[in-house]
This record gives C-alpha cells, sequence and structure tokens, in this order.
C-alpha cells in the first residue's frame, strides 16, 4: 500500500505569502489635482481604508510674515492678496482695520461700507469656488461650470472697482484704493438680484441629489469638541454646530448695522459644510443688498490721518506741503505709535487673524499671520484615519482650504 | 434671529431612486444650453477692459512731448517686488525743459518681476507713470522681458494733463517771482 506523499509546493507558498496585507505608503499631492493646490497628503493605506494621515506642508512658503517687517504698511497690501487668493480684498480689509486699530483709528462710514460690500463679494466668490471644486471632487463637473460663470461676472465688477481682477491691493492704511467709479454699486445690486434664482439653481443639483448624498452624508464628521479643540472656525466650525461668525460676535466694519442669519450644521459632516456655505451665500446677498440700500455719502478715506493716508492727487501736483507729506508717508510708512494689536475677521474660509506689534514708525516690527486654512487642516490627520482613500478627496473638497494662505 | 439651524429631511422614495435629480439637473443644463455663451473666443474676441485698469506700467509725456518724469525714484522705492530700475540724468542748462532739472537717463521696469499692484502709480508725485490697457506680454527671452524707457514712452503715449506745473514755474521765473 503506498503511502500518501505530496511534495512542498514552493510557488504556492510564495502566493499566500503575496496575499499577506502589508500597509502600504501612498504620497498624495503635492501636485493632485484634489489637493486644491500644493497640499500633500502622506497616507498609510490598508487596501482602500486610510490607517494614518499625515499632511505635509510649506510648498507654497514664502515668508510673507517675514517680508512685512522689511516693508512699509501700505507696500505690504499687495502680500496679503496672495494669502487666501480666492477671497483677496476680504484679506485687504482684514489686514487694513489690524492696522488702523493700532493706530486707534477709525475711517468714515463710506469706506466701511464699501469693505464691507466687497468682503461679502469675495465671500460669495470664495464659496462658489469651494462648492464648485467639491462639485468636481465628488463627481459634478457642471456645478464648478455654473459657479465659475458667476465667478466671472464678481471679477468682472472687482475690476472696475480696484483694477485688477484677481490681485485686487484695494485697501490702504485709512482708506482705500479709490472711491468706486459711478454706478458701480448699481451694478452690484444688478448682480444679486440676477445671482439668487441662479444661485437656488446650483444649488438644487447637488442638494437632494441622492449620488452626491451618497458621497458626503456621514463622511468626515467633525464633532463640536473636536471643532474647539483643533481651533477651526468659519464654515466648518458652524458645520459642526457652533455658532461662531465674529461679524456678530464682535462686529467690525460696520457688521452690526446690518441683518443676517447664521447657518449652522447639525451634524458636522461633509454635507453639512456644504449647507452651510450654500446658505452664506444667501445670507452675503442679503448683507450687500442692505448695504447697497443704505450707501453712505461723504469722505471714502480718513481724511483727518494726514501721517497715514497719502494726500489727494490733485494736491500732491500743486502743493509744496502735500508733495512733503506723500514723500514722507511712502518712504517712512504711515506713521503708527508703538504698540501691538491682534485684531480678526471672518473670512470665507474663517478667522483670518493679524497680530501686529509696532516700535513705532512706518513698518511692523512683527506681523503675524493666524490663517483659518492651516487651522482647519490640523484636523486632517485625526478625519481621515477609518476612511475610504475616495473619501478623502471628498473630505480634503468640504474643507475648502486654500493652500496660499496656509503656508503663507 | 442670529443662528439658523440647517434641516435635512430624508430622501424620500423617488428622490432615493436618483431619478429626480436626473431629471432636474437634465432640465438645468437644457435650460442653460439655449443660452448665449458666457465665453469669449479669445485672441479673436477680447474683453472690454474696464478704466482704471492695471495693466502694463508705462511712462507718459504731457501734451507738450515733454517728458514727466522728473526720476524721484518713488516708484523704485515703494515697488513692493522691486521691479523698477531707474538711472537720474541732468537735462542740460540750454535745453528748453532745463527748470525740470532732472529726467530719467535709464527707466527700466522687468515686467517679470512686476506684479501690476499700481502702487508706482498711486505714489508718483508728477503723474509720470501709469498702468494702462494692455494686459498681455510675451517674449522669448528674459532680457527681452525688461521693459527700456524707450519702450515704456511708446507704450504710454500722451495723457492730458490737468496742471503744466513746470510749465507754470518756468512761467513765474520768467516773471521773475519763483518762490
Amino acid at each position: 500500500m503506498a503511502t500518501e506523499f505530496s511534495f512542498p509546493d514552493p510557488a504556492a507558498k510564495a502566493a499566500t505569502a503575496e496575499f499577506e496585507t502589508e500597509k502600504m505608503s501612498l504620497s498624495m499631492g503635492p501636485s493632485h489635482p484634489s489637493t486644491h493646490g500644493v497640499l500633500r497628503l502622506q497616507l498609510e493605506l490598508d487596501g482602500e481604508i486610510v490607517t494614518k494621515c499625515d499632511p505635509v506642508i510649506g510648498y507654497l512658503h514664502r515668508g510673507d510674515e517675514k517680508i512685512a517687517e522689511n516693508m512699509t504698511y501700505n507696500q505690504f497690501v499687495p502680500y496679503t492678496d496672495r494669502l487666501d487668493y480666492i477671497a483677496p480684498l476680504a484679506n485687504n480689509m482684514a489686514y487694513a482695520i489690524a492696522v488702523e486699530r493700532l493706530a486707534k483709528l477709525e475711517v468714515p462710514a463710506r469706506c466701511q461700507a464699501i469693505r464691507l460690500i466687497t468682503a461679502e463679494m469675495a465671500r460669495l466668490s470664495s464659496h462658489l469656488l469651494g462648492l464648485g471644486a467639491f462639485g468636481i471632487d465628488t463627481g459634478a463637473w457642471t456645478v464648478f461650470m455654473y459657479t465659475f460663470t458667476e465667478r466671472e461676472k464678481l471679477y468682472k465688477l472687482f475690476e472696475e472697482l480696484t483694477g485688477a481682477r484677481f490681485t485686487t491691493s484695494y485697501s490702504r492704511i485709512g482708506g482705500l484704493q479709490r472711491d468706486v467709479p459711478e454706478g458701480w454699486t448699481g451694478r452690484v445690486d444688478a448682480f444679486c438680484d440676477q445671482f439668487l434664482p441662479i444661485l437656488e439653481e446650483i444649488l438644487a443639483l447637488l442638494t437632494r441629489n441622492k449620488i452626491f448624498m451618497d458621497r458626503t452624508v456621514g463622511v468626515g464628521v467633525i464633532t463640536k469638541e473636536d471643532a474647539i479643540a483643533y481651533g477651526i472656525t468659519g464654515p466648518n466650525a458652524r458645520g459642526s454646530g457652533l455658532g461662531l461668525d465674529l461679524r456678530k460676535d464682535k462686529p467690525y466694519s460696520g457688521y452690526e448695522q446690518y441683518e443676517f442669519d447664521v447657518p449652522v450644521g447639525t451634524t458636522g459632516d461633509s454635507y453639512d459644510r456644504y449647507l452651510v456655505r450654500g446658505e452664506e451665500m444667501r445670507q452675503s446677498v442679503r448683507i450687500i443688498k442692505q448695504a447697497i440700500a443704505k450707501f453712505p455719502g461723504g469722505p471714502w478715506f480718513a481724511t483727518e490721518a494726514r501721517k497715514i493716508f497719502a494726500p489727494p492727487k490733485d494736491k500732491v501736483l500743486t502743493s509744496m506741503e502735500e508733495l512733503i507729506q506723500n514723500f514722507m508717508i511712502v518712504t517712512e510708512g504711515p506713521q503708527m505709535p508703538a504698540g501691538e494689536v491682534y485684531f480678526e475677521a471672518e473670512n470665507p474660509k474663517g478667522v483670518l487673524g493679524f497680530y501686529v506689534v509696532s516700535k513705532g514708525g512706518g513698518v511692523p516690527w512683527r506681523l503675524k499671520i493666524r490663517s483659518p486654512s492651516f487651522c482647519n487642516l490640523s484636523i486632517l490627520p485625526k478625519l481621515c484615519v477609518g476612511s475610504l482613500i475616495s473619501d478623502v478627496v471628498a473630505i480634503l473638497g468640504s474643507l475648502d482650504f486654500v493652500m496660499g494662505e496656509c503656508d503663507r | 434671529m442670529a443662528i439658523i439651524p440647517l434641516e435635512r429631511k430624508p430622501l424620500s422614495l423617488a428622490e432615493r431612486t436618483y431619478l429626480p435629480a436626473i431629471l432636474s439637473g437634465l432640465k438645468t443644463t437644457f435650460k442653460r444650453l439655449l443660452k448665449p455663451a458666457e465665453t469669449l473666443e479669445y485672441p479673436e474676441q477680447r474683453p472690454a477692459i474696464p478704466p482704471g485698469y492695471r495693466g502694463v506700467p508705462t511712462l507718459v509725456r504731457d501734451p507738450n512731448g515733454r517728458e514727466k518724469c522728473v526720476s524721484c525714484q518713488l516708484c523704485e522705492f515703494v515697488c513692493p517686488p522691486k521691479a523698477i530700475r531707474i538711472t537720474p540724468g541732468e537735462i542740460p542748462a540750454d535745453a528748453p525743459t532745463a527748470q525740470v532739472e532732472k529726467a530719467p537717463k535709464a527707466f527700466d521696469i522687468d515686467m517679470l518681476r512686476c506684479i501690476y499692484c499700481g502702487l508706482c502709480q498711486e505714489v508718483c508725485p508728477e503723474e509720470a507713470i501709469f498702468l494702462q490697457n494692455q494686459y498681455s506680454m510675451s517674449g522669448y527671452t528674459r532680457a527681452e522681458m525688461v521693459n527700456h524707457k524707450d519702450r515704456l514712452y511708446e507704450l504710454g503715449g500722451t495723457l492730458p494733463d490737468q496742471h503744466f506745473k513746470w510749465d507754470k514755474k518756468k512761467a513765474a521765473a520768467e516773471h521773475g517771482n519763483a518762490h
């Protein structure tokens, strides 16, 4: 009787070893279309599940804070455009108000109203891009096309107001680059009127769309506690149910005069963040329309601040006194008292803070920028773990960050 | 009042079939299909440029053909990316505009550095530098992208002058009542 004998099969053994799962490391970005710029995520994957997420930032670092120490306050305004470059007008405003708080300078009502209108328009522009890009990330191309059509109309208005579509550099310490052109507020009002039905049309493509909801509901849930612990602000915090909005809590630039609501989400998932952005756009339109309805006249720069805001061009050309002043303000910088100030504004992406330390004179001794995207991204290592790799894309889209501001 | 929670109703049975969203989406698409295009066929069609646009910086002359720049170098100083370089020069004493005393010998703007912020135009005490309509520049070398003085005047042309400050000054000097 033959005994059963089997030869060991080395090939089969190798095959089973091959199927033993091993963690895979995947580098997502810095030039990945859904990382919205140059964010790099060092992911560790178990199959399709993310087990570790390490954000690598700094690819867009330009040293803005150090640059600020080497130039006058007004020269830094173009650099603020390049923080959150989706909403440069809001950055311009936040920076100007921060420095004005240092000088204890009040700008006239007209200047405040213009800044407020432009900041809300910047919010529209930013949220439109946020929604459009979120749509692409979750597989809805059309939304992006429609939101960009609206952004183009906004850009036309920015171009008319500031002379540039993208890098607006509109604020100056103690005023603005120039007054609003003739009939501009009317055109903004007309834009708002035609925008509301289109906004509803765009949101209708996503809000009750099961494909979109399947990708976003319950994905990337940020609890209230986490939102506070990680310092998350803006629509991302409001999506988690935190009713934090500096426009209500610490009004600046005349926000207290206008009626608007702060939308908050209920669960803190990606879908809630989408809903909050949609509703915030409706509220922004409400604010703009109110501001235009009672648009104040009067001067558009602080006329009494002679050592801060450059004199009008007409005077510079004809009068020696003003000519000297112009030279002094440009070369020495707007004269600030010694001291320090921290001001934060509710930007489209969250709370943008400027901490300015001055030792007197026209150049900041230290300027620290608290950028919302940087703080909002800090939760990624926690948020992405346990989710599918395709959900990481949806989470990034829902956080709506800008690397120009994160890396600064 | 201030804070409004956003409600989310569960999807109805019909909505869970994906169909209503698809149909309403298609409706939107077809409605948009009939609208005129929002895009431009760019090189052939050009967008309208509003007044006060910040395009390529240029130097301008006054209506009498005198170059306005007096090379005070304020724009060079203020330029955040340091794109401007000016070499000041004397105006010879026998020139018709000798009262101005100075004019730039060389005036270079490096368009690879320029960020079109418009601070140079804003600070200029002579209204000599203007950011005008031109928005597209191209060149094959870095050297080509530096606008020299001649090119700057060619781009700038002549702009109306409200004051004719230096002409007034000359007239005053001839009358012997200069300050």
